[in-house]
């Protein structure tokens, strides 16, 4: 096992940062913690590295109990959100301070150091860059140094806390991509954390998605996204419409439609539920093809890409709900704004519970 | 990747947004008025005094016995006092901004008392420390060891005074630094004093030394605490300063000045250092 966690506990003062957190991460799986901000995947994730301590629990490092050794022991590599790359440095010798730090009798020799910097920054594809500057390169680039910087030392473990985030899209995209193809190719064991769904599903094995201090749910992202196990789990992975009804008789009320509960809450007592529609997952027509169908009157018009989303009002229902098409079904069904369509909610997910969006 | 603009792009006609004349010429001849009344006029009049009984005089005066006795204390005292301050801020501001602590707020404050706090009385704070009247000035006077009259005390009271440049002109740097640094270094396998030599000093090493300058600068000058703790013996602790006072009071105006403008170098000196260092700063400026 890479990573075993056994039931980690973190409290700062006023709040729990990590409640009674265990989770088994196998060797070279690359796995995402993804939550929202302040959740405590950060601390999760430095505690790991040994850049903080648990008040309870234990932390495994490929068979060998770690919670108590230094960061210098536990033979961790950590990416940092922003890069932080010894801006004093050049690129290679911020990539060689892992083996230039070692004691004289594990040291390399000074033309082993040089050869593995250089093997490394070639992986990261920033061989050209040995004599710069981290302040001479761009956001993108300072991240690679980072990457290499962290794999110098042979890490047994590869920790990324957000390594994108900083990053604008169309890199961030790029790099997400690169990376992914890059453990691919070297099966380091690694976590990320991300509080962006879209990474989460691209690279990751699999997700842990966290919320206040808890696993809410843990999976892959196929798992993740199409059986969420809760609504907080749902919410998090995408937009969605929300539609507060009733469950009663095996029928949830969606404003002043009905639609079949699903199958575990058919014979559920009358209480207060959630239904959840994504918004690409919402027919549009010009032609009513089933009695559920709703009528509606299109608000407004967004271009998304290859997108367009919809704002509808429909009858029967107080709020707005929110549709996504294709662009071409957009231009075929002739619509504009303030067109009349009818509207067919495809995939209904209900929970009942406390989470409230 | 960006584009580089083409060359169809319009050339951008530099306009210069700027305060309406009459404001310009008012401030800037407010700052020119300053500069004449309070710096250029009194520095003449240093070097006019200074000359006034002509060259020979005016050597004679700096090279005397008493007046060599004077520089020598005071360069003694600013090359004890600047390492040592230098040592005490780097550990201060190492503390106060890589550690969380209870009463760190309050140290912080605290800092800031020498400047607060007229140097005389800083003077005196330490004569009824170790005075020869208190228990410990007399226990440590059994023993042969005399701190107040004499070098140690001009030292303890300069060291005093000067303590908050250093550590505040590392505290904000070190702030905007943060911890990131010292975090990866750590994962990398880095010891305490590894991460400190290789990432944490060379990091602070302008600030530090832009700190030592004005330190040294302060020492060479100090005065009130000094005058306090010295006891005035000529060729024995009398640091520059307190001999420019001395011939003063005697009347001897001539002599006076031409050592005040031995004081005028040392500030000519330390203002050129630190313009130098500014512009190696912004040579090197590693910004993110």
């Amino acid at each position: 096992m890479g990573i075993e966690l056994q039931n980690i506990t973190k409290k700062f003062t006023g709040y729990t940062a990590l409640d009674n957190i265990s989770l088994n991460v196998a060797s070279g799986e690359l796995v995402a913690l993804l939550g929202p901000s302040g959740c405590g995947k950060t601390t999760l994730l430095r505690i790991i590295a040994g850049l903080e301590l648990p008040d309870a629990g234990k932390i495994i490092l490929e068979n060998k109990d770690t919670t108590n050794l230094p960061p210098r022991e536990k033979n961790v590599g950590f990416v940092f959100q922003h890069y932080a790359l010894f801006r004093r440095l050049t690129v290679f010798e911020n990539v060689a301070f892992g083996l230039k730090v070692l004691p004289r009798k594990e040291r390399p020799s000074r033309t082993e150091i040089r050869d593995r910097v250089e093997h490394l920054l070639k992986m990261v594809q920033m061989e050209w860059a040995l004599k710069r500057y981290p302040s001479q390169l761009s956001g993108g680039q300072r991240q690679r140094v980072a990457l290499a910087r962290a794999l110098a030392v042979n890490p047994k473990v590869l920790l990324l806390d957000e390594p994108f985030s900083a990053l604008d899209a169309k890199v961030r995209q790029e790099l997400r991509r690169w990376l992914r193809k890059l453990h691919d190719e070297i099966h380091v064991t690694s976590i990320f954390v991300t509080h962006d769904q879209e990474e989460a599903l691209e690279l990751a094995d699999r997700i842990v998605v966290i919320n206040k201090g808890k696993i809410e749910q843990l999976g892959t992202p196929q798992e993740v996204y199409d059986h969420p196990a809760n609504a907080f789990v749902y919410n998090f992975l995408g937009n969605v419409n929300v539609f507060h009804g009733r469950i009663k008789n095996g029928k949830v009320t969606l404003g002043s439609h009905h639609v079949d509960a699903p199958d575990e809450l058919k014979h559920a007592e009358e209480k207060p539920s959630q239904a959840f529609v994504r918004p690409h997952e919402i027919g549009i027509s010009r032609i009513r093809s089933s009695e559920t169908d709703l009528t509606g009157t299109i608000r407004e018009v967004r271009l998304m890409g290859g997108q367009i989303g919809l704002n509808l009002a429909c009858e029967g229902f107080d709020h707005s709900i929110d549709a996504e098409i294709p662009r071409e079904l957009y231009i075929n069904l002739e619509l504009a704004k303030g067109s009349t369509v009818f509207v067919s909610l495809n995939r209904v997910r209900v929970f009942t519970g406390d989470y409230v969006i | 990747m960006l584009k580089e603009p083409t060359s169809e792009t319009a050339p951008i006609v530099k306009k210069r947004v700027s305060d309406p004349l009459p404001i310009r010429v008012v401030l800037i001849g407010v700052m020119l008025l300053f500069f004449i009344g309070f710096i250029f006029l009194p520095l003449g009049l240093v070097f006019a005094q200074a000359f006034q009984k002509g060259w020979a005089f005016y050597l004679e005066s700096i090279t005397e016995s008493y007046a060599l006795e004077a520089v020598k204390l005071t360069l003694t005292t600013v090359a004890i006092v600047v390492p040592l301050n230098a040592f005490f801020g780097v550990t201060a501001a190492w503390a106060i901004t890589k550690f969380n602590f209870a009463g760190k707020a309050a140290l912080k404050t605290l800092l800031d008392l020498p400047f607060a706090v007229s140097p005389v009385i800083a003077g005196l704070i330490f004569v009824l420390l170790v005075g020869s009247r208190t228990p410990f000035g007399s226990w440590l006077g059994e023993h042969g060891i005399k701190i107040i009259f004499s070098t140690p005390g001009i030292v303890i009271a300069t060291l005093f005074v000067t303590f908050p440049f250093v550590v505040r002109e590392l505290i904000p740097l070190m702030e905007a630094q943060g911890r990131d640094e010292e975090e990866a270094a750590l994962t990398l396998g880095a010891r305490g004093w590894q991460i400190f030599g290789k990432i944490t000093l060379p990091n602070i090493s302008l600030g530090l030394l832009y700190g030592m300058i004005l330190c040294g600068a302060r020492s060479i000058g100090e005065f009130g605490a000094v005058s306090v703790v010295s006891g005035h013996i000529r060729g024995q602790t009398n640091t520059v300063p307190l001999h420019v006072e001395i011939l003063y009071s005697e009347y001897n105006f001539a002599a006076s000045f031409a050592v005040a403008s031995i004081l005028v170098f040392l500030a000519l000196l330390t203002v050129t250092l630190k313009v130098a260092m500014e512009k190696q700063f912004q040579k090197n400026s590693f910004h993110h």
